[in-house]
């Protein structure tokens, strides 16, 4: 297959944790390949290390041996500063949970990272173009109306949508999502896979991971870590 | 952009920062007021002891004093820093009421003799300013009211009258009429005791004519007398008069160690010319030292306690590195969640510890300007507030009765204030510079992780 079908890439990727003496090996020689456009999910029980992957796919972890390439670009190559460019434009996270800045409110938290990649004065040019694509990420989500409230004054799926406004922001090619509803209920969390149908049917790339195979069967294609390899 | 929001957002929406910010104000109101009060008596005190001698004297240590004094007057008289010059003669006496009455003071003690001439005297030193009853008129402070016959003394405040409790002597309206004796050793020009009449020591009858107030340990040790008769008393007016000491007050704009070279060359010149006079030996004993010299033994315990002082600060200085330093550990650990965060969407850890530092920048702000609102206030109503003290609960910070303190010192040295902001922020980012290092340092797993448990 040609490798340009392929947004990402993890190749026989390792990750141990040493916990005292003992060492537990999570990930075993792992690959992956997500296709741009593509609705992933990855499923597998619970500490079977989906979480661990799906950071070193971020580029937040690194693997302990292999290769993860985002768009053939090798990521363990970046320098620093590249790689803080990568996660800043290239993904987008949503987590379990939620992962808001209390201090900011609810339109500040989705701008924030397009504010991250500006220097000051790059801000205080695009702040408005900013501001409006956050609006209307949060309309979009029905959030229209929350946009002055602080996170702790939402409930857990308005805080994941506007999690989701967040990593989305600065319209980053791929979507990793960490158990986006497990903290919710399944007609809240319906509502969220509902909100990736929509994205990805609009072209979005996007990687969940869950322990539930109900929700899992939303997505395009489901594969399974067990082990620390994909079956 | 997002540092500056999120770092007064920290600022003013977490309790604990609120804490930082108390402690460093706190920090700042209190070295400002204590360093406004301490250096404002140390700079009362140092000028005290300006006044008192003049800006450079000529003196020597033996009580024997030196010849010649007045040749070398007349050089000062042309010479163009020096705004006036005073003679002294400097001795030791024994002190004795003659009058017992109850109704004026009774003395009986060893003083310093201080032989002036009162009015030279008032051009070079405070000594006008140090009378209570002939401020106005210095030519008369030797000049009895009722006796004419008696020469007249000054003496220090100290030792004739007792102190209110605002630290003002209370001294009679009308000049108590009292007399004293005065018994001095005179000395020859060899040095050794002269006989004067029948014993080895003069004594003479003085008038109290008025007391003297200069703030400093003069006042509880001198005696001023009139130059005339004191060089007679101490054996000093003989064929080849003596001094001990010549004050000498500059020019103003004239600086003083400049100005102590040259009157130190002329000396040195007049020594030389003098080479051959009779006891010459006696001018090569003389000194030229200005006025901080020459009052070390007092100006250096006023020193010292402004060293101390500035020790005292320093460790206030740590204590408030540490007390930043622990409120900003405990920032960061709050707050390895937001570090996360800004982690995953791509901040470089270089910003986060700019986040964390702009932030005890702020903190630093903040507080210093609260702290020197509040020390400024409370520096401007300090004298009230000890007088409310006072009236109420009889609460003094500094005993009237015991000092030769006035108001307390309230005005704020800018110079100090900046010194004390600098301090202020360098504690606050150097308090915040570890954790801010440790909070770059976080991995953006660990802190997402930790919460997720
Ligand atoms: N920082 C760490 N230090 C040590 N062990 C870790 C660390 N992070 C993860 N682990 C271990 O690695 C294993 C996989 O963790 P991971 O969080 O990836 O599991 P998961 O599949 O996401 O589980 P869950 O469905 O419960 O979220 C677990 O056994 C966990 O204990
Ligand atoms: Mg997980």
């Amino acid at each position: 297959m040609n490798d340009n079908n392929f947004i990402l890439k993890a190749e026989n990727l390792h990750k141990s944790y040493r916990m005292g003496r003992t060492q537990v090996s999570v990930l075993k020689g792992l690959d992956l390949a997500v296709k741009k456009g593509e609705f992933l999910a990855i499923v597998g029980a619970s500490g079977s290390g989906k979480s661990t992957l799906l950071h070193i796919l971020g580029a937040l972890d690194r693997p302990d041996k292999g290769v993860v390439s985002f768009k053939g670009q090798n990521l363990q190559q970046l320098t620093n500063n590249k790689l803080n460019k990568f996660r800043n434009a290239m993904v987008g996270f949503v987590f379990q949970f939620y992962h808001l800045l209390d201090e900011l409110n609810v339109l500040e938290n989705v701008f924030l990272p397009a504010m991250a990649g500006k220097s000051v004065l790059g801000w205080i040019t695009s702040r408005a173009e900013a501001k409006k694509r956050a609006k209307d990420l949060l309309t979009q989500f029905g959030l229209a109306d929350r946009v002055n409230h602080k996170p702790y004054q939402l409930s857990g799926g308005e805080r994941q949508r506007t999690a989701i406004a967040r990593a989305l922001m600065n319209q980053p090619e791929l979507l990793l999502a960490d158990e986006p509803t497990g903290n919710l209920d399944s007609a809240t969390g319906n509502g969220i896979l509902d909100v990736f149908e929509k994205l990805n049917n609009n072209g979005q790339t996007i990687v969940m991971v869950t322990h539930d195979e109900r929700i899992a069967q939303r997505a395009q294609r489901i594969i399974t870590l067990t082990d620390g390899q994909i079956i | 952009m997002y540092k500056a929001i999120l770092a007064i957002r920290y600022l003013f929406k977490r309790r604990i920062s609120h804490f930082s910010l108390v402690a460093v104000a706190l920090c700042v109101f209190v070295v400002l007021v204590v360093m406004t009060v301490l250096s404002g008596l140390t700079s009362q005190f140092k000028n005290n002891a300006h006044l008192s001698v003049g800006d450079c004297i000529i003196s020597t240590k033996s009580l024997v004093g030196f010849a010649y004094y007045e040749q070398f007057l007349e050089i000062l008289d042309n010479e163009k820093i020096v705004e006036a010059a005073s003679p002294v003669i400097k001795n030791y006496a024994i002190v004795k009421s003659v009058t017992t009455s109850s109704a004026v003071p009774y003395i009986e003690r060893t003083l310093k003799i201080a032989g002036i001439d009162p009015v030279s005297h008032s051009r070079v030193t405070g000594f006008a300013d140090w009378l209570h009853y002939n401020k106005t008129d210095t030519a008369k402070a030797f000049e009895p009211v009722y006796d004419t016959n008696l020469p007249g003394c000054v003496m220090g405040v100290g030792f004739l009258f007792d102190r209110d409790s605002d630290g003002n002597y209370l001294i009679p309206e009308q000049i108590p009429q009292f007399e004293i004796d005065v018994t001095s050793f005179p000395l020859t020009a060899k040095g050794a005791l002269a006989k004067a009449g029948t014993g080895v020591v003069n004594t003479k009858t003085f008038a109290f004519t008025d007391c003297a107030q200069s703030r400093i340990s003069a006042d509880w040790q001198t005696i001023y007398l009139p130059f005339k008769e004191a060089q007679l008393l101490c054996g000093m007016a003989g064929a080849e008069k003596r001094v001990n000491a010549i004050h000498i007050k500059f020019k103003p704009g004239v600086d003083l160690p400049t100005g102590c070279e040259t009157i130190n060359a002329l000396w040195q010149n007049f020594v030389t010319k003098k080479a051959e006079a009779a006891h010459a030996n006696l001018l090569r004993k003389v000194k030229v030292q200005n006025w901080k010299i020459y009052s070390r033994e007092m100006v250096a315990v006023a020193e010292t306690q402004q060293t101390m002082m500035i020790f005292c600060f320093a460790m206030i200085g740590i204590i408030t590195v540490f007390i930043v330093f622990v409120v900003f550990y405990m920032i960061v650990c709050h707050k390895t969640k937001d570090i996360g965060i800004l982690k995953s969407i791509g901040v470089s850890n270089a910003n986060i510890k700019a986040l964390f530092l702009s932030f005890a920048f702020l903190v630093a702000a903040c507080g210093s300007v609260i702290g020197t609102l509040a020390g400024w206030k409370f520096l401007v109503h300090i004298n009230q507030i000890e007088d409310w003290l006072f009236e109420h609960f009889g609460f003094q910070l500094f005993d009237r009765t015991m000092y030769a303190i006035g108001d307390i010192p309230n005005t704020i040295d800018l110079k100090v204030l900046a010194g004390i902001i600098s301090v202020a922020f360098l504690a606050c980012l150097a308090g915040a510079f570890i954790p801010s290092r440790q909070a770059a340092k976080l991995e953006p797993v660990d802190t997402l992780q930790v919460n997720q448990l």
